[in-house]
């Protein structure tokens, strides 16, 4: 059971489109980026031409501290291979999906701070997963 | 302009395979309409509107048309998840109002087990969505999405693995007496703890069977359920909502029935509390709890201390809910069940549930069904009807 609690993160290169090359070059820096409005102000999460709470189109990418908590999470036991799918709500207000990776899967919680881990896709990209502090 | 009145279910019919080897999934759909024609004492000629959702294969609901040799005047092939086949009651219902249509032909088909073991497979298909890139990478399966929604119903509320085995229990209470039923044996809270864990903190147990097979409903207008020998089925009101993650504002302790719902039951002009039976969609048993909130059969976060000891059991609780042993022990047909949820309704309101299950004076039932994801997005739909005669 021992090897089945610490998580191995599998690293499939995302599908990247002219409205999210931005997010994803800047992953390859280790830097972890949402959408900010400057109509409205919020920010959201996945980025989006469009603001999806007032549909300006003045849209820009913040940069994030990477860090946040764990939003809720679930174990996926039943595998060879064990994974944390999670949301993390970030420091700057958007929730995004992740896994949480390099911890013991029967420590986590709900609220626990967390940081993001890039892990390269060596295909331009790094995938945001989360360790917990 | 409101439905009100203005439709009747007329014919259901649900398939009895629960592994279609040797069949095809345009075949079940043609034996399911069959079923369901025969069921209100029609003919495929009469058939003017035809609904059906991603589990058709090919364009929309064309090739499936063609295959069945339909001539029509509507047709609809609205993909909502497993909550379609209640959507298109109600896009039926609207439809049969404006004058559009007179016979709408529902149906739902397919063979996921029987897929895994004959290499025949025919699914929908459609390019990558835009939040594919962002959730991809973290492998979302269907079991860990719907254990994020209870983790989090869990933190927020204290709801607990006991309370979700209760809709299990409940659910298995009412399949022994379903000969149809995957899974007849009665189990115990015990039972359900004891299963393993698939994905946090759901059990095998709080997931519902992968079955074949199908369901088909006929919805017609007034003038054509007056000439029929079957009692019909009164559509009161239904409501439709999806739910997604809002731009990163993500909650999720409800579902799409906290809009669906209220919606549902304005038009109906009833209350939760008129409602004698509830077919609800149980993919998990997390998605009842949460679904029960949504409708206001009791306040967000009861959900849980609601089905336990027994409240869901015909005859025992307050709310006798999937009374054919549900997704979780019954069928879900192609990994979808909203169509069974409207069909155990009918037969409730009918008076021709099983004799076990059956609610006495049930003169008013809800059907409500989620298609997609309750820890992402999903659509949600609602439909009450009133009994023949009511």
């Amino acid at each position: 059971m021992s090897e089945q609690k610490v998580s191995k993160p599998k690293v499939k290169a995302p599908r990247v489109n002219p409205e999210t090359s931005t997010f994803w070059e800047a992953t390859a820096e280790g830097k972890l980026l949402v959408k900010k409005c400057n109509a409205c102000g919020e920010k959201h999460f996945y980025p989006r031409s469009l603001c999806p709470f007032c549909f300006s189109d003045d849209t820009e990418y913040m940069e994030c501290s990477g860090r946040g908590v764990i939003y809720s999470y679930s174990v996926t036991r039943r595998t060879s291979e064990p994974w944390a799918i999670a949301y993390v709500t970030l420091e700057e207000g958007p929730t995004m999906m992740t896994n949480l990776i390099d911890c013991d899967f029967d420590q986590l919680s709900i609220g626990q701070p967390v940081e993001v881990a890039f892990v390269d896709t060596g295909e331009g990209s790094a995938i945001p997963f989360f360790r917990p502090l | 302009m409101t439905i009100r009145g203005k439709a009747y279910i007329a014919g259901v019919y649900e398939h009895p395979l629960r592994e279609a080897t040797g069949k095809t999934v345009p075949q079940l759909h043609a034996e399911v309409a069959k079923g369901a024609l025969e069921d209100a004492g029609l003919s495929k000629n009469d058939v003017d509107a035809y609904y059906c959702a991603g589990d058709v294969p090919g364009m929309g609901g064309i090739n499936q048309a063609e295959y069945m040799g339909l001539n029509l005047r509507q047709i609809d092939s609205t993909e909502t998840g497993g909550s379609s086949y209640v959507v298109h009651v109600n896009h039926a219902a609207q439809a049969i109002a404006a004058g559009h249509c007179k016979v709408a032909l529902i149906t739902l088909a397919g063979r996921p087990r029987a897929d895994a073991k004959e290499k025949y497979r025919v699914r929908p298909g459609g390019g990558a969505p835009a939040d594919y890139g962002f959730e991809g990478p973290f492998r979302p399966t269907v079991t860990n999405m719907y254990g994020m929604a209870a983790m989090r119903h869990m933190y927020e509320f204290g709801t607990t693995s006991e309370q979700l085995a209760w809709v299990k229990v409940a659910a298995s209470h009412h399949a022994q007496y379903n000969e149809h039923a995957m899974l007849r044996d009665v189990v115990s809270v015990e039972d359900v703890l004891n299963s393993p864990v698939i994905a946090d903190p759901l059990h095998r147990l709080d997931c519902c069977v992968v079955s074949d097979g199908g369901g088909a409903i006929i919805v017609v207008a007034p003038e054509v359920a007056a000439d029929l020998k079957r009692p019909c089925v009164k559509v009161l009101g239904a409501g439709e909502a999806p739910k997604h993650l809002n731009g990163g504002k993500v909650d999720l302790t409800y579902s799409g029935a906290r809009w669906s719902g209220p919606a549902a039951f304005e038009e109906a002009g009833v209350t939760p509390a008129d409602i004698k039976y509830a077919s609800i969609y149980d993919s998990f048993t997390i998605t009842v709890v949460e679904t029960i909130e949504d409708l206001g059969f009791c306040e967000k976060g009861q959900g849980g201390p609601f089905v336990a000891d027994g409240n869901l059991i015909s005859g025992v609780g307050k709310l006798p809910f999937n009374t054919d042993g549900g997704g979780l022990c019954n069928n879900h047909p192609s990994d979808r069940g909203g169509i069974t949820k409207v069909i155990e309704a009918v037969r409730q309101l009918r008076g021709e549930a099983h004799p076990k299950v059956q609610v006495p004076n049930c003169d008013v039932a809800l059907a409500h069904g989620t298609g997609g994801l309750l820890g992402s997005r999903m659509g949600s739909a609602t439909l009450i009807m009133e009994a023949p005669g009511a």
